[in-house]
């Protein structure tokens, strides 16, 4: 890592982008505690993650990437068992339901599919009241269906008890659903951070209008659309062919930042 | 136990909650009762750690059951005896390192290290999963020994009092250099040859197949000596065997404090070599 300057506010829920190898894993395994880091200062809920007391993790909520542990125990002894680590858990049925796992409740962990497994790191993640939860890659191997499940329970986690989340993901499309913030991170630095919306410049920045004229796609990059589309319009006399106005999308500025080629 | 004021504020209008830590003690049982459900819901590696030693005694068994060792010692109670320490090797040793590999490699160490436990639960609840294996596969080796062989249970309490400390000196033993062993493996999969393998050979140089010890080579005998198997299952004989029967022993006596003496040591060595081997985290993990 290199100099990655980073706040998160309470109650946001913040994404960290970035591509293999950038160093997204590494950073929230420091923020995480289970890594030591070089030099510079860390605070995460007020305590260096490096010397902070066990306590401290009363308020930390973690989904790990690639577990398959627990495999032989079911859902709701697993989250029973997690529950007892936390002096004030939030009931374990509750939970369950909150990860929409509640007919599964009995069965052995090693019988679910891939997503419902991830769902069990949820709970179990959520099940001590964290302030602050740690989500890396959550929905990496989800269909789209249990996508927009997954992203329906963490806006509710952020909505309804002020959960601090930090995320991280390869979909963009994750990050400008979920994230109130985004971070882009490159070769372990930190490129941007911004709004998904103002990302890199993006709702300032020129957008394409494109027609088709004498058999033609034509496209004009301007600062003004409005004014573009009203000329083409007066030069056509009625509609524009094949009319597109197009901004640039979280991906195409993601795409720039890190440097790669469209 | 110290109770703490919840500081969430979720529900302003009510009392604050009162809650409490979950003390050490409980976290301990709570591991354990994961780690014996995880255990005993594994059936084909409940099945292979029990009947192995059953197997091993009866097929062997069949060869040394007409055999009479010196003092006129049927040789199918020397194995029965020495057996019991196999036992234990295989519960606590070949077990432990593989279980632990195991959580190293599915996530179940670092989950754990990101939850509030104190890390003395994780490895209580290894000590129980291995006390109890232990005596149960003893309780079984002996019922065998007995109803095959007429192994005899001593009646006196010196006897099992003997048995107790070489036991508790034995298990703890094991189950140290089982957590030591358990970073060696790259993985589960590499965990199997790379366990099992050396126990094998340690088995056979302890005299515990092939019985009395005194028919190996005194290389091999020299090698064994070196080992606490060995010595453990020198003192399970010493409980179930006539005092006639030490003749059978290489020093042609029980050598009780230096069955002591070695098992105490590598109880020692073991801790020493879990306390700066242990690695919460598996290699990919960096």
């Amino acid at each position: 890592m290199d100099g990655l300057d980073l706040d998160i506010a309470d109650g946001e829920i913040f994404a960290l982008l970035g591509p293999n190898g950038a160093g997204k894993t590494t950073t929230v395994e420091i923020l995480e505690g289970f890594r030591r880091r070089d030099a510079g200062d860390v605070r995460v809920l007020g305590e260096d993650p490096q010397r902070a007391p066990r306590r401290w993790r009363y308020g930390i909520g973690l989904v790990l990437q690639n577990a398959s542990d627990m495999a032989d125990m079911t859902v709701v002894e697993t989250v029973r068992h997690f529950a007892g680590y936390y002096p004030d858990p939030r009931p374990v049925d509750e939970v369950i339901e909150l990860v929409g796992l509640t007919d599964k409740a009995g069965k052995k962990v090693r019988t679910l599919s891939g997503g419902q497994r991830r769902r069990v790191d949820v709970a179990i993640g959520v099940v001590g009241r964290p302030r602050l939860l740690f989500l890396d890659e959550p929905t990496t191997g989800f269909d789209p269906e249990a996508r927009r499940q997954f992203w329906a329970l963490i806006r509710r986690l952020s909505e309804e008890d002020g959960t601090t989340i930090l995320l991280t993901t390869h979909y963009l499309d994750e990050a400008e659903a979920l994230a109130h913030r985004v971070g882009v991170i490159s070769a372990g630095r930190i490129l941007a951070v911004d709004t998904p919306a103002d990302l890199g410049g993006r709702s300032s920045s020129e957008a394409t209008v494109g027609w088709i004229e004498h058999g033609e796609t034509r496209r004009l990059r301007t600062g003004d659309p409005t004014a573009a589309t009203l000329q083409l319009a007066a030069r056509f006399d009625g509609p524009i062919p094949g009319l597109t106005v197009t901004r640039p999308s979280l991906e195409d500025v993601y795409l720039d930042l890190i440097g790669s080629p469209r | 136990m110290t109770t703490l004021t919840s500081l969430t504020d979720e529900s302003p209008a009510t009392a604050p909650r009162v809650v409490r830590e979950p003390s050490v003690w409980r976290l301990c049982l709570s591991r354990a009762g994961v780690e014996l459900r995880q255990f005993f819901r594994e059936r084909t590696a409940v099945i292979f750690t029990f009947a192995l030693p059953v197997v091993l005694l009866i097929l062997l068994g069949s060869i040394f059951d007409k055999q009479f060792a010196a003092g006129g010692i049927p040789s199918s109670q020397l194995l029965a005896a020495g057996m019991i320490a196999g036992g234990i090797g295989s519960t606590c040793f070949v077990n432990l390192a593989t279980s632990i590999t195991s959580d190293r490699e599915d996530g179940t160490l670092k989950r754990l290290r990101g939850q509030p436990m104190p890390p003395i639960a994780y490895f209580a609840g290894k000590v129980i999963l291995v006390l109890v294996t232990a005596f149960a596969e003893v309780a079984i080796v002996l019922a065998v020994g007995a109803i095959f062989y007429d192994l005899p249970l001593p009646t006196d309490a010196g006897h099992w009092v003997t048995f107790s400390w070489i036991f508790l000196l034995g298990v703890t033993g094991c189950a140290l250099l089982g957590t030591a062993m358990s970073s060696v493996p790259r993985s589960v999969r590499g965990a199997a040859p790379i366990v099992n393998l050396p126990f094998l050979v340690l088995q056979f140089v302890s005299g515990i197949f092939i019985v009395p010890i005194t028919t190996l080579p005194q290389v091999l005998q020299q090698i064994g000596a070196v080992f606490p198997l060995k010595w453990m299952a020198q003192g399970f004989r010493s409980v179930f065997l006539p005092a006639s029967a030490a003749v059978t022993e290489p020093a042609g006596a029980w050598e009780h404090g230096r069955i002591a003496l070695v098992l105490a040591a590598w109880c020692l060595g073991g801790l020493i070599l879990c306390l700066t081997t242990f690695r919460w985290q598996g290699r990919k993990d960096g």
